[in-house]
């Protein structure tokens, strides 16, 4: 019944820990001229807007918008705000996605975004809760116990983390707006850097970032007609599930497994490992790699840590997840998700660059948040479904 | 246009009250559990839960995150949240509802406006960089607006007064709302100002609420009310929001999203308006050619009781109703976000 939609203009800002030279206003419009340039159109061919991000104590503007509907020259047209936790960025695509594949517009920009350094964003996720219990944990804090989880359930060796962050770190040296080039990581420095929360090393921790990424999509009548490369939306799916519970799973959380099922069932893909050539991987501490993996379907359970060690998820390896650097090199959290979905779609339409994976016909965005209870996903390809 | 016919089944609002001590999840919970069983269906077949609320209201970053816990969220769901109000969810499930990947979705909102100065909290939509530091306040913004249209003849400070005493009359009638008083727009305009123009009457009292909305799809829908109010038209649009770069005696985006909406196809008996300040009632039905033959409000409307984030959503179960009771057939529900009007949601609905 739905529509096909395509991604047709992807556009990020150069990411920074602080993006001085800037506004908020001006951080989001670098990003979105750069995705109608990528387009070839014009922001009055644009039918509605649907904006994203995390929290809005990150920056101190409640519903920024509503301020923005200036910068982004919405004036006359809607102008959609979605807000789902660190899965932000991923919802929000899925949510403009939607616009188009209902048939509502025809012609969908749609933004993540996050100016951390206007705040103090890990001790914004962590505040003194009014009619709750306080965590104080930051989310470094919040995550290590899982890890440790993780480590004790798979065997991992303890330094698979530090692996992912060199890989990570070193591709992220052949993204141009990638926040962290650091070329001289070895395995050898990794384990040397200090231990934040055990068993999370310094280095295997994503940095604070301002940062967006706008997407321009279309329907299939106008993407047929529009010249240049497309990355086709071939499924998407979102779940999400209690923070806590007894019981509950939290290394490889069911709403991620479902949220995973739901997208190689309506994608049509019956073995993922073989047949997604990229993945873009929310991974915001290096672990959460395999993690992910596994409870993706990619790899079997407690075999993630493995793809790892035999650099299986390496820019020339069966599966590359993040050749963009990912979350470890760039995190503005509310950009994050899309990030992640904006390089998938690069990778299918071939615009990645220097991290561009040979011959990617079929790529993956994942985002998640809150404490891994909400997931976002989508399914790209250079090919209709 | 729209290919699928989706409708409002069941709603569900808290009564409004002040100083409630009460979490979101508490808010939540109850208004949540009343419309599923008025529908008397499993959560199960709930295909999409959408949420509004807004984070500064509750003093916490992902503030909606516990919300989830009062869904009851396992096995794990879909859901989404939007950062606004609940009509807006309401929206979101609308379009999930029209890609056809659900039949049926809950929304809900909360608002719980008397926890904090929510003058000054709303103050921080404002431009961070030019506005907001002077702290002009909603109530002060709004005010500015209603000057401007006093200043040019749009309306007069009795007018506004009318509006205040229609809507807390028929407040009598609605056991939910908040303030209430069988008053004479005469009797109002003998008060003082609060921020002149501006008397207490002229802004809606905020209050602490929560609401919930069942929208089901054709055959659906059907099965699960008597008589469904059916989503005819739905738009939004956004104005900028940039002191004096707009005028401020009308409103173009209600005016744009009202035509895409159809309400000039044809009457509307009931109009439920989301307008926190009375002389922006005025505005919205000059906006949207509202005439005589239209109730506005007939359950006091947002002015007897704002629960900020959940007051749009309030309008659309208000209005709903009245087509769930036969009182109307063809109804509008309207929901505005941002200061001064500045961004607005209309939606036409019709009983069979």
């Amino acid at each position: 019944m739905a529509d096909l939609c395509a991604v047709v203009g992807v556009g990020q800002t150069k990411h920074a820990s602080c993006r001085a030279d800037v506004s908020i206003a001006g951080l989001v419009r670098e990003a979105v001229d750069r995705a109608l340039a990528d387009a070839n159109i014009g922001i009055d061919d644009v039918d509605a807007i649907v904006i994203g991000k995390a929290p809005d104590p990150l920056e101190g503007v409640a519903m920024p918008e509503l301020w923005l509907a200036d910068a982004l020259a919405a004036h006359g047209k809607p102008v959609f705000r979605v807000h789902t936790a660190g899965s932000v960025g991923g919802s929000t695509a899925i949510v403009a996605a939607q616009h188009v594949m209902a048939g509502i517009h025809g012609t969908v920009l749609t933004i993540g975004f996050e100016k951390q350094s206007d705040g103090n964003a890990m001790w914004a996720l962590s505040v003194p809760i009014p009619f709750g219990m306080p965590v104080h944990a930051g989310a470094g804090g919040y995550f290590s116990p899982i890890v440790r989880g993780y480590i004790k359930r798979s065997g991992a060796p303890s330094h698979v983390g530090a692996m992912v962050a060199v890989k990570d770190r070193t591709n992220a040296c052949r993204n141009p707006y990638a926040h962290l080039h650091e070329p001289d990581w070895t395995l050898e420095k990794a384990l040397e850097s200090p231990m934040m929360w055990d068993p999370i090393r310094f280095v295997e921790t994503c940095p604070s970032s301002d940062g967006a990424m706008a997407l321009v999509l279309m329907s299939e009548e106008r993407a047929d007609k529009h010249a240049g490369p497309k990355a086709w939306v071939h499924a998407t799916a979102m779940r999400s599930e209690p923070t806590a519970f007894a019981g509950r799973e939290q290394v490889s959380p069911r709403a991620g497994e479902m949220c995973a099922e739901d997208l190689w069932r309506k994608g049509g893909i019956t073995n993922p490992a073989k047949e997604i050539d990229v993945a873009e991987i929310y991974v915001p501490f290096a672990w959460f790699e395999p993690m992910w993996l596994e409870n993706l379907g990619f790899a079997s359970r407690n075999e993630g840590w493995r793809w790892v060690e035999d650099g299986i998820t390496d820019i020339g390896g069966a599966l590359p997840v993040n050749p963009s650097g990912g979350v470890m090199s760039t995190n503005p959290i509310g950009a994050s998700g899309m990030l992640r979905f904006g390089e998938a779609a690069m990778q299918v339409m071939g615009k990645a660059g220097e991290h561009q994976i040979d011959g990617a016909r079929k790529a993956i965005g994942h985002a998640y948040g809150g404490g891994s209870q909400f997931f976002a996903m989508w399914l790209v390809s250079n090919g209709k479904p | 246009m729209a290919r699928r016919d989706v409708a409002i089944v069941a709603t569900a609002q808290r009564p409004n009250q002040v100083g409630s001590t009460l979490t979101s999840v508490e808010l939540i919970l109850p208004v949540i559990n009343e419309v599923i069983e008025k529908l008397g269906i499993e959560r199960q077949k709930i295909g999409f839960w959408c949420h509004g609320s807004c984070d500064y209201m509750s003093g916490q970053p992902f503030s909606f995150v516990a919300a989830v816990d009062a869904i009851g969220a396992w096995p794990p769901i879909i859901e989404s949240h939007v950062e606004g109000d609940g009509a807006l969810a309401l929206y979101e499930a609308w379009v999930k509802i029209q890609t056809g990947e659900c039949d049926v979705a809950l929304v809900f909102s909360n608002g719980k406006t008397t926890s904090g100065p929510i003058d000054r909290i709303l103050n921080l939509q404002a431009d961070p960089y030019m506005v907001t530091p002077l702290w002009p306040g909603f109530d002060s913004l709004s005010a500015l607006q209603a000057r401007a249209c006093l200043d040019s003849n749009v309306l007069t400070e009795a007018d506004m007064a009318e509006v205040a005493a229609r809507s807390y009359r028929d407040a009598l009638n609605n056991p939910i709302a908040y303030a209430k008083e069988n008053v004479t727009a005469e009797q109002l305009l003998a008060r003082p100002y609060v921020t002149a123009p501006l008397r207490a009457h002229d802004c809606g009292v905020p209050v602490d609420g929560a609401n919930a909305v069942v929208l089901a799809a054709g055959d659906a829908a059907r099965g699960l009310a008597e008589r469904p109010a059916w989503i005819r038209g739905i738009d939004h649009r956004i104005d900028t929001q940039r002191l004096g770069a707009r005028s401020m005696t009308e409103s173009f985006s209600t005016a744009v999203a009202a035509h895409k909406a159809g309400v000039g196809d044809d009457r509307i008996d009931v109009a439920e308006l989301h307008a926190p300040y009375t002389h922006q009632e005025i505005l919205l039905r000059r906006a949207m050619n509202l005439g005589e033959g239209t109730h506005i409000n007939p359950s006091g409307g947002a002015l007897v009781s704002n629960p900020a984030m959940a007051a749009g959503l309030a309008r659309f179960a208000e209005a709903a109703e009245s087509v769930f009771s036969g009182s109307a057939d063809r109804v509008l529900a309207h929901c505005t976000s941002g200061p001064m009007l500045q961004q607005n949601l209309v939606c036409v609905m019709e009983g069979e």
